[in-house]
This record gives structure tokens, sequence and C-alpha cells, in this order.
């Protein structure tokens, strides 16, 4: 193949990485700009939506298509569901203090891999995807589902958006997010903001989940990787900045695809991990956070 | 309407309320004197539920309202001006405003009436809050307390570092919420600025009510203030 369409198909690849990672970065954003807390669990909580999609595969009778709409919306609800009684019952007896709750969150993150190894079992198994398509280019063929999970990523993150800028649950997240104690002075339940909106980042991370999972498999320790370029993203884009959330995760996720089919993956993380350093010495509130006061 | 009694509270160890007792009645406007660290903001935030008392009784209309959790003390009808407006400065001006009105479910008519006492904030309701002069932040963090309909309000220095013109519009919108039957717990330090809207001065000291006195015939150099404010 040419230069040209194999620099095309790092792209599409690296685009199919960048809606996932954008997703799944922007719920640990979330986390983090609204409550505070470095959610360690974050890729847990991916690999859980990938884990029970899985079973959700198997109990939903019939074609692949409804059994994976069926995960679509079951799975964001069972992890947003544990997320939240986490927040409930460790998070909150916490106070939230940052440093106990890595510690915590690392906890978590132990638990629910070991729960998935307990009940899954140690082996990768697969998911079919809901529709399997090709998308004949003049140089290659390419995999519609892997499109798909781009728009359907794309949807998600605008809901997201639609959600945050013009609704009212939006308006006190983003209220609740600049002063606490002022938002509680005006009648909001802070306790309930910050069960929903850790509720709502570790559903963002099962979503993306269940998109990515008839392509990569399901596997107790598959969080790992979502984990690090997570972090990656939100510390290059800047920790709750979910506009440089979106940049970073399209700038590692093209680079990453690029540099894994002209190179090797472990290059491309990397390159990434070497850009973290970078930003954390000459930008360290990240390409769109603010610095703090 | 709103009364304090025995109230003892502060910031973990270090107890700031000794004992502080006060009330304020329907339409009254209570002014609070005293040096700064006598426990004014903080017998404010503990009204609010921001700082836990560890005894004593807040009491609003025959319910206690000092063991409420903080985000339900507002829905009670208690407004808040906190010292240095608070604003959600991210927040546009008609962000901020709703933010008030949902404290109560209030809606349109309410946010009419409040924007009417302070128009200049309707030209500015698309404008990010932090961006507005220190006045129009002002007005928009009283307007914001005004939108949950409150039976008392509470302020906390709120002529701070503002120019006269200003300090005269917030002197007038207490005078017109004292018509209303708002009663008003207002932390001040401008003796002028106390005497011109206050039924009665409370001066704190060390925690506790030191001194309560009728406003009304009160001279800006009567010694209650030399001995309590130290002007």
């Amino acid at each position: 193949m040419d230069f040209g369409p194999f620099l095309l198909l790092a792209l599409m690849e690296g685009l199919v990485t960048a809606a996932v990672l954008a997703l799944t970065a922007s719920g640990l954003s979330l986390a983090f700009g609204i409550m505070r807390v470095v959610n360690v669990a974050h890729g847990a909580f991916f690999m859980l939506g990938a884990v029970l999609a899985w079973f959700v595969s198997q109990w939903v009778p019939g074609p692949a298509a409804l059994s994976f709409a069926a995960a679509l919306v079951i799975c964001p609800l069972i992890v947003g569901g544990i997320a939240a009684l986490a927040d409930t019952v460790v998070l909150k007896r916490l106070n939230y203090e940052p440093e106990a709750t890595i510690v915590a969150t690392i906890g978590l993150l132990y638990i629910l891999e070991q729960a998935a190894l307990s009940f899954f079992g140690p082996d990768a198994r697969p998911v079919p995807a809901p529709l399997n398509f090709r998308i004949q280019l003049p140089w290659f063929g390419y995999s519609g589902y892997k499109l798909m999970v781009v728009v359907g990523a794309a949807l998600v993150l605008l809901a997201v958006w639609l959600i945050l800028r013009h609704t009212k649950a939006g308006l006190v997240m983003r209220a609740t997010q600049i002063d606490r104690d002022t938002a509680r002075a005006f009648g909001i339940n802070v306790d309930r903001v910050y069960a929903g909106v850790f509720a709502m980042g570790a559903g963002l991370a099962a979503i993306a989940a269940v998109l990515i999972v008839p392509i990569q498999q399901a596997h107790y320790l598959m969080g790992g990787d979502p984990l690090l370029l997570s972090f990656i993203v939100v510390i290059i884009g800047g920790l709750g900045s979910l506009r440089g959330t979106l940049v970073a995760a399209l700038l590692i996720g093209l680079s990453d695809g690029v540099i894994s089919t002209f190179f090797a993956p472990t290059l491309a993380k990397i390159i990434a991990t070497l850009v973290v350093a970078l930003v954390l010495v000459f930008r360290p509130q990240g390409l769109f956070g603010t610095r703090a006061a | 309407m709103l009364r304090l009694d025995d109230l003892q509270a502060g910031y973990g160890a270090v107890q700031v309320l000794h004992g502080l007792s006060l009330s304020v009645a329907t339409g009254e406007v209570l002014c609070v004197m005293g040096r700064n660290g006598a426990g004014k903001s903080t017998m404010l935030k503990a009204i609010m539920g921001q700082v836990r008392t560890s005894a004593g009784t807040i009491d609003l209309d025959g319910t206690r309202i000092d063991p409420l959790p903080a985000h339900e003390v507002s829905r009670h009808g208690i407004g808040y001006v906190p010292q240095g407006r608070r604003l959600f400065g991210d927040l546009t001006v008609a962000e901020n405003i709703e933010i008030g009105l949902m404290t109560r479910n209030r809606g349109a008519a309410v946010r009419e009436r409040v924007l009417d006492l302070f128009p200049r904030l309707r030209e500015r309701m698309g404008q990010i809050s932090r961006t507005l002069s220190g006045g129009e932040q002002q007005m928009l963090a009283i307007a914001r307390a005004l939108c949950l309909e409150p039976k008392v309000l509470l302020l906390d220095e709120p002529t701070e570092g503002l120019q006269p013109s200003m300090i005269a519009l917030i002197r007038d919108t207490v005078i017109a919420l004292k018509g209303t039957g708002v009663a008003t717990i207002l932390v001040e330090q401008r003796v002028d600025a106390a005497l011109s809207v206050a039924d009665r001065i409370a001066f704190v000291v060390g925690g506790r009510v030191a001194e309560t006195v009728d406003a009304a015939g009160l001279s800006p150099n009567a010694p209650e203030f030399i001995n309590h404010v130290g002007v």
C-alpha cells in the first residue's frame, strides 16, 4: 500500500481510539473537575462496562444488534449505580480529601478487578458487533462498525455537552464545581450532585467500553490502558476542562493511530507519556486548564 | 422571626462564637458591628449551616434550623450575600439569577421583580459574572439572594470597596425590603452606612453580643462605636 492510503488508514484507526478515549477521559475529567477526585478506579469502571456487555450479549436472545442496544443501556446504568454507591459509602465518608480518595479508589480498582475475575474468569471473551459491514474505499476496505463507534461517541459527547450547558442539572453541576459552599447556600444538595457526577463519569467509561468491546474483547484486566491514556489526556487537556479533554483525546488518539501503524504501539505510549512530562514541566495546568489561585 | 440563642461555633479546635445571642424581627434591620475577628461573619456562616454549632440554637419562625444540613437552610427562606460576593464567577448573570430562583422554585415573575430593582443587570444577562464591575457584582450577589424571596436576608459587608452611588443603591434596596417585611441582618464596618438603614445595632465582642442599642438618634461619634468598633 502507498504511503498516502497507509496514512489515511492510520488516521482512521486513530480517530476510533480518539473517540473512545474522549468518552472515557471526559468521565474522569468530570469527576475531577466537579468533585476534585482523582478516580484511579475509572479504568475498572471501563472494564466493568465491557464485562457486563459480554454478560448481556449472552443473556439477551435474538440478533446481536438487540443485545448490543440492551448493553448500551443496561451497562452504564449498572456501572453508574455501583459508582454512586461507592461515592456514598466511601468517598463521602472521606470528605473527598484528595489523598484519601486516591487511596480509596485504588482499593476500589482492586475490588472491581477481583470481582470481575471471580464472576467472569481470566479469559478474554468476544462480544459480537451489532452490525458487520465494510466501507470500500479505493485503496482498502474499512470496518463500518468502527466508524459507527466514532459517530456514537461523538453523539454521547454532544449529549454530555448539552446536559452541562443547557439543563438545570448541568447548571447545578457547574455551580457546584465553582464554589460548593455557596452552592449549598442556594439549596444545592452537593452530596447528591457528587454522587450523580461520579455515576455519570463511570457511566461514560462504561458506554465507551460497550462501544469498543466488539473490537477489543472483554477481559478483567483491560482497564489499565484506558486509565493510563485517560490520565494522559486529562493532564494534557487540563484537569476538569471538557474542551481540553476533547482536544487532547484527538491529539493522543490520532498520534497513537499513526505511530502504532508506522512504528509500534509501545512507542506511541512512550511518546504520549513524554508529552505529559513536558506539559507538567512547562504548563502544569494543561492546554485548557486554569492555574489554581 | 430569627433568634440565635447562646450560640457556640468555630473552626475545628478554634472556637469563635462564645454564647452569642440575638434576634431580628419581621421588617427589622439589625446591623451587627464589631472589630475584625469578633465573629460577625462566623455568626452568618453558622446561621447558613456552613459552620457547625457546638451548642445553642438557631430558631426561624419557631423551627430550629441549626440541625439542618447546609443546603436546606436557604429553602426555609434565608437569603445570604456572603463577604466578597462569592458569585459563580464562570456563570453568566442570567445563570447566577437562575440558581437563586431554583433555591425555592421561584419563577419568571420573581426574576422580573428582582431585575426591576437592578435594571443594570437586565442589560448584562449574558455576561460572565466575573467580568462585571465590583458594584455590578454586588448587585448580582444581592439579586441572587432576593430571587429566593427570603424572609430573612443576611448581608456580609455589602458596601466593602464600593463607590458612594452603589452604597446608596444598596441602602435604598435594604430600606425597600424592610417595607416588604423582610428581616435583615447586616454585618457592616462603616458607621454611616449602618446608621442610614439600621433599626438596632448589635455590637459583637469576642464572639458574643456585648451590647444592643437602638439606632435612632445615635450619633456617629457615640461611645459605643469607639468602644466596640474602634472608630
